[in-house]
């Protein structure tokens, strides 16, 4: 489905991270795999280092929370000014309530504050994004602030390689805002396959399959990994191709339905999977690599619906305080959804990290 | 070394313990998990000085010996 958009930016940009990092080095001999293996792995994907919670009762409310503390402390953002909460998560604190209902609670935001959650991960940027803007058209909301955070590390099986190296843990807290003088079209295209539902998931734990002493049991594949079907799983080739097929053929139907051309944007924003993956989705796409950062997961570990902003923060960071940028963002995950948007980004109030102490 | 062997030698530097011989299909014996899939593409651009393609990652380009060695001569590389 395609949107497009009047009258609506993005005022600031917060990454809440994690203080806490560790290292895909020291992690290798938790693996059944021989090191030189690993190390090969390092190389090829540029596995390193990611930031994730110590605690495993750290959630992403937590992280959230936090931020919106620091901003209100700042000055950024006034609590009384919030009209629409957006929360983003596949790691909410509770199957009920809302997650979004929490922090606003915690918070002692107002009752004619909107809280909504949406279960969405790697696509959730930009749903997020679209979701916030159409609250916008309404005249009671003048000011949403969207939510993508996760706490993803806790859940994949410390031993399953294709998972559990890549996965980091972060907040992310974007000010979305009316601005009736501003005269660009935000146009953005979400697509949705749910028979596909199965690439990526949890198995266990919903009510589908509730959690028992059999979901808890870790099983050994002939891969090597190891993991129950309480945990996050990925059929990773599955998921490759995914990305190879269906990411190229949206970003050029957005361009095209949008009049612009591929020399037209700045920087390709998209969701980081690993360095790998983004290197030959560039290639596919016939975009030079320089324009579309692809290093965050070695750096930040692959933190699901945040890793745009993340990117955005770490790439352009003071920069968009002074001037615009035009950006092409695309997510793609479970679901399976994938999602891309153009839009011009700045200057913005504020776009910094915080670091999260536990 | 013809194609074969050296693509055979590769899979088992990346995975000595598998019995590449005699699987029928790489992925659905679980032989090789994606993070090896990455290292063979990486490998494979290296020893046959090849791009292998976004679109070519497909898990029927993976599944055997045959396969492997087709995808490596698609792009040029004399059998």
């Amino acid at each position: 489905m395609n949107f497009t958009f009047h009258g609506k930016r993005i005022t600031g940009c917060l990454v809440v991270i994690p203080e806490n990092e560790v290292a895909f080095a020291d992690e290798m001999e938790n693996y059944d795999f021989p090191v030189k293996n690993s190390q090969r792995l390092m190389r090829g994907i540029g596995l390193d280092r990611r930031r994730v919670v110590r605690s495993a009762t750290t959630c992403a409310s937590d992280l959230c929370i936090r931020g919106l503390r620091h901003l209100f402390e700042q000055g950024h953002l006034a609590p009384e000014d919030i009209d629409a909460l957006i929360l983003v998560t596949e790691t909410p604190d509770y199957f009920m309530p809302p997650t979004s209902n929490v922090i606003q609670g915690a918070l002692g935001l107002g009752h004619d504050t909107l809280c909504l959650d949406i279960n969405q991960g790697c696509a959730g940027f930009v749903v997020g994004l679209a979701q916030a803007f159409m609250l916008l058209d309404q005249p009671a909301i003048n000011k949403v602030v969207l939510l993508n955070a996760d706490t993803l590390s806790r859940t994949a099986s410390p031993k399953d390689r294709n998972a559990f190296p890549l996965l980091g843990d972060a907040a992310s807290i974007v000010v979305v805002e009316d601005h009736p003088s501003r005269d660009d079209t935000i146009h953005a295209s979400v697509k949705m396959d749910g028979a596909r539902h199965q690439a990526i998931m949890i198995p266990a734990g919903g009510f589908r399959m509730p959690t028992s002493q059999t979901t808890s049991a870790p099983k050994k594949f002939d891969d090597g990994n190891s993991r129950s079907l309480n945990h996050y799983h990925m059929e990773g080739i599955d998921v490759l191709n995914f990305v190879m097929e269906d990411i190229p053929p949206l970003v050029d139907a957005l361009l095209a339905s949008a009049g612009r051309s591929k020399a037209d944007i700045d920087y390709f924003m998209f969701h980081q999977p690993n360095p790998f993956m983004l290197r030959k989705l560039a290639a596919e796409m016939e975009v030079p690599i320089e324009k579309m950062p692809h290093d965050l997961v070695s750096i930040y570990g692959n933190n699901s619906s945040a890793t745009i902003p993340t990117a955005i923060t770490h790439h352009l960071g003071e920069a968009t305080l002074t001037r615009d940028f035009s950006l092409c963002l695309s997510g793609f995950g479970v679901g399976l959804t994938w999602s891309a948007m153009l839009l011009r980004l700045g200057p913005l109030d504020f776009c910094e990290f915080l670091a999260f102490k536990e | 070394m013809n194609v074969d062997n050296l693509v055979l030698e590769i899979l088992c530097d990346i995975r000595p313990e598998s019995d590449f011989g005699n699987s029928q299909n790489f992925l659905e014996e679980r032989l090789l998990d994606s993070m090896d899939i990455t290292s063979l593409i990486a490998a494979l651009e290296e020893e046959f000085d090849i791009v292998i393609k976004g679109s070519e990652i497909r898990a029927e380009n993976f599944g055997n010996l045959g396969a492997i060695t087709a995808l490596v001569a698609s792009h040029g590389v004399p059998l």
